[in-house]
């Protein structure tokens, strides 16, 4: 059991060569080699039966995660962010989970310096204005920004320091927090969030800022038509864009067994959903499902980065 | 000028910097992978990428900065290039020992758009526009279709002949580059008009624009042999000059119509309409770009800054509720999606726009005015002998009724008919709890009551230190109400014995709640508490003014309004606001909760509509006066009653007023709606009783 504990202590840490020794915060970043080949994901569990059984008791969330260069492009331009707090006591701070993906664009490298520096920004404004006070158990009141203006401010900060420090590129962001039952979602770009609760189709719950997610919806395009479109890649709201970027922020209210997944369009843009759902379903733990969620768009040509992170939620304090 | 089938867009003198970034990424990505259904020799034109490849496919369309405003000639001004100079022509240069080019207008995706001077009359400065196109194409034949299309049509547009048009002077083709020489056209563009205006253009001013629009785009549709599409209409093409007569600058893209015929994408993100995204150009598209323009003038939202072809969910009254209905609806047919229910025509258009009768400010609200008051009767009414200020509760065959003539009645809930009546020693004005056959209420007289509900005899009572105007709440075999004694109680049910107090920060005048797990209430110095069962305070939360609408909770948020006009939606497990909306003035009124939408009002006389999700408004409604009664949701209607004496019945997903009763006085209780039929009370000392 210690061991285990361990272990899932470990997951959180990043890969060590991607090392921020100097702040705390940093430590939970997490950045792909851009040269890897193979996925970076966390250690597999040992036992995914035991692991499970364990998880399932010892803490709210399950979480896995994978990002992958993909087959075709010479550097993951990807970037992903996971955090997962608990807390064990009689008056006990909520549970708390950060989730972030976020997907570069731009030339010369800037893409991946990008989609770094959202994630980076983004996800330390939200453990200091949303994490920091809730562990030390501060009063809540009017004076403070609620959550979704602290999610949208924080979003909002990541736009401004793209397009201050690294013009002409940009990034999606779609950012996943939970306080125990209830999620937030913040997001900008094509990147996705999707609910799934049992007995319920899939949900997604973003929303995608892409002219032909427009044209589709608007009927003037097919899907079919929509994948080769000349403008396919053109998104209308992006982090770098400057400006009074507008932020799709929602929040809902989970279910003990709800699963959140984040994805790149690596992901959805080549895996079917129902392939993602049988994946999710079939596999055994959340981290083993990323893993083949990213084999699965590889197989599929791995033409984009691809990056996942499956949360789940055992059980509602 | 330019191939029709392949000119990238043309980038305009005034646009902003960071769309000239956007455009060429946008090239950079064409020049990797044709795009369109015949790739087009012009693909090869195209700028190279500033630095190695684009590796990611995104792009992002940047919203443009507003343009400065600016003094003088803004085409000059706004124009300062963004891109390398290399290859543009310095001033000085003369052109075929003619054209003496004195500066840069503005930079487009082939080339430039000089000011220059014709010096073949000499002893005056006789100005021209210089077009410039440089063929970059390698190919021997592809580079002599270009210059040919550009002969061409530089031919074609030196036959037109209409008052906004600039006239085309001349054209010749050096070395690798084709020149268009045009007259010069001084004023302002509408983009810079736009940026300058202080509030909004008058409706007919812009009306006035938008026929002399319709006049020239008549003219190009009308063009024989074939019509021909500008393509390109926005604010930043078309000129005013120093009478305020419309010029359209920058043919750049104007396409001679083929039917059927598919071209590249051409023109600018948020004025072009669906299909040009598909690659059709036919008339029709000119008349969604003009109303698009149209639309950008009145609302001043600028549609590149916005999702695409998202007019219709950002009505133009939202932003500019001066502008008349009629024209908003004649610019709403031009910004149909589909192309066969816009007008048909650029005169049918201008018919549309000259028929509408400008209706002055304010015509927007008119809506109401179509309804008919009190269609609906009720079908009974019962007179108390003083204002009914709290809430009625139906129970079983039974209406109770709250009053400040100090007593509560019981009447038949068909027929209304007098019951029984309990008399206290002060007014009541809240909402009574019924359960168990037993009525509970608050009185002013600083005690609580229970009642039987059949006979009007009384149960027990149970003082307090302070005025009761808080609604009991009943759960757990307790009943959980606030005194302006500061306290809660929470009391025995079936005894009247007092179980526990706990003590706020000020009165607590609004209705206790339990839901999972927590007591929620609201105090007047502005605090909520969220009390586990066992009374340990789990949090508060302190808004800047008092409470006293009561707390409502769903999907794990309380949703509370405030005097401090803010609007909250608390978490329930951490006391964070989750999200927050305010409000024109303080909200007294309390929520109801339907289908992922929270209704409430507020005493700035607005009843809303928001997604419980995002706390973004989903609609809103104005009426004369406060609203504080609480709202109720029926069978897909939204039934609450305002200061103005008014009930009103809304389709609660649209807002769209279905009726609307007029009572004699304030309506600050809630509807209570039980089988089909509404209880409500009014200040005029009714209780009535409505069909929905």
């Amino acid at each position: 059991m210690a061991g285990l504990k361990a272990w899932l202590r470990d997951i959180f840490k990043k890969p060590a060569q991607q090392e921020q020794p100097d702040s705390a915060v940093a430590n939970l970043f997490k950045k792909t080699e851009a040269a890897s080949t193979e996925p970076v994901t966390p250690p597999s569990p040992p036992q995914p039966e035991e692991a499970r059984r364990l998880w399932e008791a010892s803490g709210i969330f399950a979480v896995g995660w994978a990002t992958d260069v993909g087959q075709v492009r010479e550097h993951n331009e990807d970037a992903l962010f996971v955090v997962s707090g608990e807390h064990e006591a009689s008056n006990a701070a909520p549970a708390f989970g950060l989730f972030m993906v976020a997907d570069g664009m731009g030339g010369h490298q800037s893409g991946e310096a990008a989609s770094s520096l959202s994630l980076r920004v983004a996800s330390s404004q939200l453990l200091a204005q949303v994490y920091l006070p809730l562990i030390s158990g501060t009063d809540h009141n009017a004076n403070q920004p609620s959550l979704t203006d602290v999610v949208r401010e924080a979003i909002s900060l990541a736009n401004r320091a793209v397009t201050r420090d690294l013009p002409g590129s940009g990034s999606t962001l779609t950012c996943g927090m939970i306080l125990e039952g209830r999620l937030f979602i913040g997001h900008v770009g094509d990147s996705r969030a999707y609910l799934l609760r049992a007995g319920q189709p899939p949900k997604q719950l973003t929303k995608d800022h892409s002219l032909v997610s427009r044209l589709i919806e608007m009927g003037q395009l097919t899907e079919a038509e929509a994948t080769t479109h000349p403008q396919r890649n053109v998104l209308y709201r992006a982090i770098g864009q400057g400006g009074a970027l507008e932020i799709d922020v929602m929040t809902y209210a989970l279910l003990p067994g709800d699963r959140l997944l984040l994805c790149s369009d690596g992901l959805w843009g080549f895996v079917e959903e129902s392939e993602i759902w049988r994946i999710i379903q079939a596999a055994p733990t959340p981290q083993q499902a990323c893993a083949q969620l990213v084999a699965a768009a590889n197989a599929a040509g791995g033409n984009d980065n691809i990056t996942v992170i499956l949360a789940e939620i055992w059980r509602k304090a | 000028m330019g191939n029709h089938e392949s000119d990238p867009p043309q980038d305009k003198k005034t646009v902003p910097a960071n769309l000239e970034t956007r455009q060429m990424r946008g090239l950079s990505k064409r020049l990797r992978q044709p795009l369109s259904p015949e790739p087009s020799p012009a693909a090869t034109s195209v700028p190279p990428v500033p630095e190695g490849q684009v590796a990611k496919t995104h792009l992002v369309s940047s919203p443009p900065p507003r343009p400065a405003p600016a003094a003088g000639d803004t085409r000059e001004v706004n124009a300062k290039p963004q891109v390398s100079p290399e290859g543009l022509l310095p001033a000085g240069v003369q052109l075929q020992s003619r054209y003496k080019v004195l500066g840069i207008i503005g930079i487009g995706g082939m080339g430039a758009v000089y000011k220059a001077q014709d010096l073949r009359f000499p002893g005056v400065l006789r100005l021209c526009a210089v077009k410039e196109m440089i063929n970059t194409a390698t190919d021997p034949q592809v580079r002599q279709m270009v210059v040919r299309n550009f002969e061409r049509e530089a031919s074609i547009l030196a036959t037109l002949s209409h008052p906004a048009i600039p006239q085309v002077y001349d054209y010749f083709t050096e070395g690798s580059r084709c020149y268009l020489v045009e007259e010069f056209v001084t004023g302002k563009d509408l983009e810079a008009r736009l940026a300058e205006v202080d509030g909004f253009f008058p409706e007919n001013q812009v009306i006035d624009w938008a026929v002399q629009l319709c006049e020239v785009l008549s003219y190009l549709h009308n063009h024989k042999p074939r019509p021909i599409i500008f393509r390109d209409l926005k604010p930043s093409n078309i000129m005013l000059d120093d009478h305020d007569r419309i010029r359209l600058v920058d043919f750049g893209i104007a396409k001679l119509f083929q039917s059927g015929e598919k071209g590249t994408m051409i023109g600018t993100e948020g004025y072009s309409p669906p299909e040009q995204y598909r690659g059709i150009a036919e008339p029709r598209g000119d008349i969604y770009a003009l109303g698009a323009t149209i639309h950008h003038l009145l609302s001043k939202q600028d549609p590149r800054l916005e999702p695409p072809f998202s007019f219709h969910e950002r009505p133009i009254h939202r932003t500019n509720p001066t502008v008349s209905r009629e024209l908003i609806e004649v610019i709403d047919k031009a910004l149909e999606y589909d192309v066969n229910k816009r007008w048909g025509s650029a005169e049918e258009f201008k018919r549309a726009l000259g028929a509408r009768t400008p209706v002055k400010a304010g015509g927007v609200q008119g809506e109401t005015l179509t309804f008919d008051t009190n269609v609906v009767k009720p079908v009974w009414k019962f007179a108390c002998e003083d204002e009914i200020r709290g809430s009625v509760t139906v129970a079983g065959d039974m209406v109770f009724v709250p009053s400040y003539d100090h007593n509560v009645y019981a009447l038949d809930r068909e027929s209304g008919k007098f019951k029984w009546k309990y008399p206290t020693e002060a007014g009541i004005a809240s909402k009574p709890w019924v359960s168990e056959g037993m009525v509970v209420f608050g009185s002013i007289d600083k005690v609580v009551y229970a009642v039987d509900a059949k006979t009007g005899r009384l149960l027990w009572t149970m003082p307090t230190q302070g005025r009761v105007y808080s609604s009991p709440y009943g759960e757990l075999g307790h009943i959980f109400i606030g005194s302006d004694d500061r306290q809660i109680y929470a009391i025995h049910q079936m005894s009247g014995r007092r179980a526990w107090t706990y003590t706020a920060d000020g009165e607590i005048r609004s209705r206790p709640l339990v839901a999972e797990s927590l007591i929620l209430f609201a105090c007047q110095m502005g605090m909520v508490y969220a009390l586990s069962l066992n009374r340990e305070l789990r949090w508060r939360f302190r808004a800047r003014r008092g409470f006293l609408a009561s707390p409502i909770m769903q999907n794990g948020l309380v949703f509370i309004g405030s005097l401090d006009t803010n609007f909250y939606a608390i978490d329930a497990r951490s006391g964070w606001a989750a999200w927050k909306y305010r409000a024109g003035g303080g909200i007294v009124s309390t929520a109801a909760f339907w289908k992922d939408i929270v209704y409430f009002g507020s005493v700035d006389g607005y009843i809303y509509a928001l997604d419980a999700g995002e706390g973004r408004v989903v609609w809103r409604y104005q009426t004369d006066n406060q609203i504080t009664g609480a709202a109720s949701v029926f069978g897909g209607n939204l039934y609450i009653g305002g200061v103005d004496g008014v009930l009103y019945c809304f389709d609660a997903l649209s807002g769209a007023v279905r009726w609307r009763y007029q009572t004699d006085g304030p309506i600050t209780g809630a509807p209570e709606i039980v089988e089909g039929i509404i209880y409500v009370g009014s200040a005029d000392h009714y209780v009535y009783a409505f069909p929905t």
